[in-house]
């Protein structure tokens, strides 16, 4: 029904690109002497994994409800230093903290989501202007790392399972609640369609905001959770730590990579998170042959448009002849007739 | 949201009863670390106040004293001199042969950083060539701490290092990496920016960003009146090396009642010219202070284009500031944070290994370049790109001046 | 064909910008959001005259408008991209690397001064060619395209240079953006970039006027229904991207003589143009908007940022102002393009949806794939 074969088979794609870096990335790191399945090396995968992962699960909501989150690197800001703030370094504010943290995200999610679905305002403007106002904010009241975690908070990042951190199984956790959402709630099946039509879903008597406004304020949370998240890593609150990342972008480029569109409408979770892992592959490679920092970004920008195009020229190929190469250009008026 | 927060709470009371019987030897290094800094850290969140949060009254008096105090060492190669202190006893990593260094680097993302970092590879072949160092690992973090707290992690359990070097991104979330660090019980050498521990065996440092400010902040004074406006240009907010020069020149500047004005500029050209065109709009600007002296060229092409007359300014040692400062002859200084710092780290790991105690705060000079020594340090530098920094310290080095010609 | 141009041309009946008489146009403009903008550098202007006197000196007027014209003529460059319903995120490393090769090419040599430009122009065009048919033919969304572009170009200017430039090049180049006409009376100077904006204005208005800037804008509103009519998507879509491209080129020789060469000119560059072209009333998707109105929403954004810091706004707070003021620009023009449309709740998320058209968007809500 929700065009199943289709999203099986983009995922296959990306799941076999990210087995492809695997065995490539194995390969190089082994002729640098290294171990790739090493304890360290996977460690240091799945730590820069699970922050990007985070944002990423929240950014898919909101890219399939047709939107954009350029917002997120503040607010992962903004909740690791409030965080940080309240927690001063006491284990009995870990609780309120995280509240607060999770509540600033997720008003700051509304916000985004009233301004796109109320205002009429592109989601790009919006959360670029959301962004901005953050990034003022920021600016203006927190002078360089602020609040300070206390260490049963610390032991977020600190505690492993075997080889896996635990940060990575919470996200693997908000990962499948995401899922879930999307799969078997009404919430999830209006998000696909609102995203894949607007109009279509309101004339078959959606509310159409309603979906768009969860998937924003859920992203916006996820990024309060990777704020609090990177809080617990560093053990103190950093005002620029998202900015740091270049979450917005990257965190877009991953759900792309992972197979969904950026129009909206069409992808899923799991895709995501290959295209996360592509990257934190990518990366670790890289950083493992000692590659130039500036070449990395040469690398990075390459594999995002082509590995892009790969599934976007798939994606075309396998349509039914009617829907002719320049009409897909064309969303909504083809439906509405 | 609520399916995803009930995720997230479900995840989180799996965390706390795995916290709980959590007994893996992950954890135990961790345990001891940061029941440490917990206690420093509640410790400094009572400490500052909002404004004072970067002005240590302390700091700045010793900082102030550090200026006029005596290096050991010999002055031809400040880069080893340092102010006598307490030292750290090295003998118990007295080892022969050459030995691997892991070096975590913040970014080469200024031009200060890339001069350093050529420096830095330059001694690294030296070394190599006295059989002291076999081999120079680097990870660059790229400005994010979460990505060099990996990379010290990775150094950690993958790099077969026999000793660290790291260059902190940033003070206070750095900690908890160079913590982990120093229980490897392998030699631990922090440059640059600190951290707040002590576990290191040499910081490694230029005086400060109190003794810029001072210098700087003085310069500006004896050459301007009471009521003077200054503009001063700073980088971006939050970084302690940076904002320390401010505290200090704003505190003196108060003093000597400078009316200045501060904005930040984020090390952009145009955004320079802009801010000190709009100044000399509103009215007279008499002189220009710089947290960094990049893009300083910008500020003085600004006065050019307005038809006014030069300021009185403070740049850096970079040597497009210089070059312009001579050109226009205007009344300048261009303060130093000292680039052959970056040259201490690997002697130090030599130093080290061969069982030589260093100083366990290793402060180097760092002193201005004044208007009489200007025409040296050009002359020395001769054909070096803009972007080159004069105090780098590398004329001994193999591959000058090539490697730092063609960059 | 015609069932789509009823429904959509019906729909939006006041889409008048390049049709009817100048006159006509003026008066109609004022009160779609691509006029309003002029209205609001008028009001803005005259806040920073009454904050700050110096600046109703004509001197100092006319400079500001110089040092304004690499903003605009970016964002005019945007414009087309954004008009026809993609984005041009690599705006800013365009300009970071003309800048740099301005600086090692031309370095102190006088005779590459015109060997310079042309290669900058050259090597301008091939990026928007490149960004053009990877969007159009490739069918990757210029979203992602031009983040590619961005994210290569910069990491490969400052790979190859090490992070920094030689150094200026020869000033005669830098005169072009740095320089003017002397001695005129009344304002003093004329700056060169002044000229060079208003020159490129014109033959934007020219361009927009001719087929090939109506079919850009009626391929932004409805690329099926334009398809239909035998326009070939890809060569004006590609187009729009090269003239992005030579406009950040062209933005590039002007602040590398303005401010001369650092690897962070242009840096923010492409969200500075977008904001602009936004403001100016353009509608991101595509299909709204006038070329002017982008020019000018730069001008309102420079002459905001100049406001601010006359109002002693410390520069922190900058940020948290330009947010509010494109949320209320877009939110105010997004209902004043729904004016005389369809009666009550247009949907937005279906702009949203048309705000990357490339997409083969249909998969899931058809069941037809």
């Amino acid at each position: 029904m929700r065009g199943r074969l289709g999203a099986v088979t983009s995922t296959t794609i990306v799941y076999a690109v990210l087995l492809l870096a695997v065995v490539v990335g194995a390969i190089l790191t082994a002729a640098h002497g290294r171990n790739f399945f090493s304890v360290g090396n996977v460690d240091n995968i799945l730590t820069t994994t699970s922050i990007l992962g985070f944002i990423a699960i929240g950014q898919t909501l909101v890219i399939l409800g047709g939107s954009l989150d350029l917002s997120v690197p503040f607010v992962v800001s903004l909740a690791s230093v409030v965080g940080g703030g309240i927690m001063a370094g006491d284990p009995g504010n870990i609780v309120p903290a995280v509240a607060v943290a999770l509540l600033i995200g997720a008003a700051v999610g509304l916000a985004n989501g009233l301004i796109v679905t109320l205002l009429h305002v592109h989601g790009f403007i919006a959360t670029l202007g959301t962004g901005l106002v953050i990034s003022g904010y920021l600016a203006s009241n927190y002078k360089g790392s602020h609040g300070s975690a206390p260490r049963d908070f610390r032991l977020l990042d600190a505690t492993r399972i075997g080889p896996v951190p635990i940060s990575t199984l919470i996200m693997i956790g908000c990962a499948v609640a995401a899922i879930l959402m999307l799969r078997r709630t009404r919430l999830g099946h209006h998000l696909y369609a609102v995203g894949g039509n607007a109009e279509v879903a309101r004339l078959s008597g959606l509310r159409t905001p309603v979906p768009v406004v969860a998937a924003h304020v859920i992203c916006s949370s996820l990024a309060a959770v990777a704020g609090l998240l990177l809080l617990a890593r560093l053990s103190v609150g950093n005002p620029t730590i998202g900015s740091q990342g270049g979450y917005d972008l990257m965190s877009i480029a991953a759900v792309v990579l992972g197979g969904t569109l950026l129009a909206g409408g069409k992808g899923n979770i799991a895709g995501t998170l290959a295209g996360v892992a592509i990257f934190a592959v990518i990366d670790n490679v890289m950083g493992v042959m000692q590659i130039n920092p500036f070449l990395r970004d040469v690398v990075r920008g390459v594999v995002i448009v082509v590995a892009v195009a790969v599934y976007a020229r798939r994606e075309i190929d396998a349509r039914p002849p009617r829907f002719g190469r320049q009409l897909v250009l064309d969303a909504e008026p083809e439906e509405v007739r | 949201m609520r399916r995803t927060m009930r995720g997230a709470i479900a995840s989180a009371a799996v965390l706390v009863v795995l916290a709980g019987c959590s007994t893996d030897d992950v954890d135990e290094p961790t345990d001891a670390t940061a029941s440490e800094t917990t206690s420093e850290d509640t410790g400094d969140a009572e400490e500052p106040a909002d404004d004072t949060e970067w002005f240590v009254q302390a700091d700045y008096d010793e900082q102030d004293a550090q200026r006029s105090a005596t290096f050991e060492g010999d002055e031809a190669e400040p880069w080893l001199q340092y102010i006598d202190g307490e030292m750290t006893d090295t003998s118990e990593f007295k080892a022969d042969g050459a030995k691997k260094v892991c070096f975590a680097n913040a970014s080469v993302s200024n031009p200060w950083r890339q001069t350093g970092f050529i420096t830095m590879t330059q001694q690294l072949e030296a070394l190599k060539d006295a059989g002291a160092i076999s081999d120079m690992e680097v990870r660059d973090a790229q400005d994010d701490d979460n990505t060099q707290l990996a990379d010290i992690d990775y150094f950690i359990s993958e790099g077969n290092c026999d000793a660290f070097i790291i260059s902190p991104n940033s003070t206070a979330a750095m900690t908890p990496g160079v913590e982990r660090a120093c229980d490897t019980g392998k030699p631990v050498v922090v440059f640059d920016r600190g951290v707040e521990t002590d576990c290191a065996t040499t910081f490694i440092h230029p005086i400060g960003g109190y003794a810029w400010g001072i210098d700087t902040a003085n310069f500006l004074s004896e050459n301007l009146e009471e009521g003077d406006k200054v503009i001063a240009l700073r980088i971006l907010p939050g970084v302690d090396v940076l904002e320390t020069r401010w505290a200090a020149a704003e505190k003196i500047f108060e003093e000597n009642a400078i009316d200045a004005e501060d904005f930040f500029t984020g090390a952009d050209p145009t955004e320079i010219k802009k801010i000190i065109t709009d100044a000399l709009n509103q009215g007279e600007v008499k002189g220009v202070w710089m947290d960094a002296g990049d893009g300083a060229v910008a500020a003085i092409e600004a006065f050019e284009d307005a038809g006014v007359d030069y300021p009185v300014m403070t740049g850096e040692d970079e040597m497009s500031f210089l070059r312009k400062w001579e050109d226009t002859g205007l009344t300048g200084l261009a303060p130093v944070y000292s680039n052959f710092q970056w040259r201490t780290p690997l002697l130090a790991v030599q130093k080290i290994f061969a069982g030589e105690e260093v100083p366990k705060e290793w402060v180097l000079p760092q002193t201005p370049i004044t208007e009489d020594e200007r025409a040296e340090f050009l002359e020395a530098n001769d054909g070096m790109p803009d972007g080159h920094y004069a105090k780098f310290g590398g004329e001994d080095l193999p591959g000058f001046p090539e490697a730092w010609q063609d960059r | 064909m015609s069932t789509i141009t009823t429904t959509e041309t019906t729909a939006r009946p006041e889409l008048p910008a390049h049709q009817g008489s100048l006159g006509a146009r003026i008066a109609a403009g004022m009160a779609t959001p691509g006029g309003a903008v002029f209205v609001l550098v008028a009001v803005l202007l005259v806040s920073i005259m009454i904050s700050n006197p110096n600046f109703t000196d004509p001197g100092a007027l006319i400079r500001f408008a110089g040092r304004t014209a690499p903003i605009a003529i970016a964002a005019m460059g945007q414009y087309y991209v954004i008009v026809s319903g993609e984005f041009d995120l690599s705006m800013g490393a365009v300009i970071a690397t003309q800048v740099v090769l301005a600086g090692n090419f031309i370095g102190q040599d006088q005779g590459r001064i015109l060997p310079g430009i042309v290669l900058m122009l050259v090597v301008g065009a091939l990026i928007g060619v490149v960004n053009g048919l990877i969007t159009t033919l490739l069918k990757v969304p210029s979203f992602i395209v031009t983040l590619g572009t961005m994210l290569a170009l910069t990491g490969l200017v400052r790979y190859i240079t090490g992070g920094a430039a030689t150094g200026n090049p020869v000033d005669d180049f830098r005169q072009i953006g740095r320089g003017g006409i002397q001695d005129v009376p009344v304002v003093d100077i004329v700056p060169y970039p002044l000229i060079i904006l208003v020159a490129l204005a014109a033959a934007s208005v020219w361009l927009m006027r001719r087929p090939f800037g109506r079919t850009l804008i009626a391929i932004g509103d409805n690329p099926a229904a334009t398809n239909y009519s035998g326009a070939p998507l890809w060569s004006y879509k590609t187009r729009a991207f090269v003239l992005s491209s030579l406009s950040a080129t062209v933005a590039g020789i002007l602040l590398v003589g303005y401010a001369g060469v650092h690897p962070s000119v242009g840096a923010g560059y492409e969200f500075t143009a977008i904001t602009a072209v936004v403001l100016g009333g353009v509608l991101l998707g595509g299909g709204r908007g006038w070329v002017l109105s982008a020019a000018a929403g730069a001008f309102a954004l420079e002459l905001l940022f100049t406001l601010l810091t006359s109002l002693g706004v410390p520069s922190t707070w900058r940020d948290t102002v330009q947010g509010l003021i494109i949320i209320a620009a877009v939110a105010v023009s997004a209902r004043a393009w729904q004016v005389g449309r369809r009666p009550r709740r247009t949907p937005s998320p279906t702009d949203l949806s048309a705000g990357t058209p490339t997409q083969p968007a249909t998969g899931t809500t058809t069941g037809d794939s």
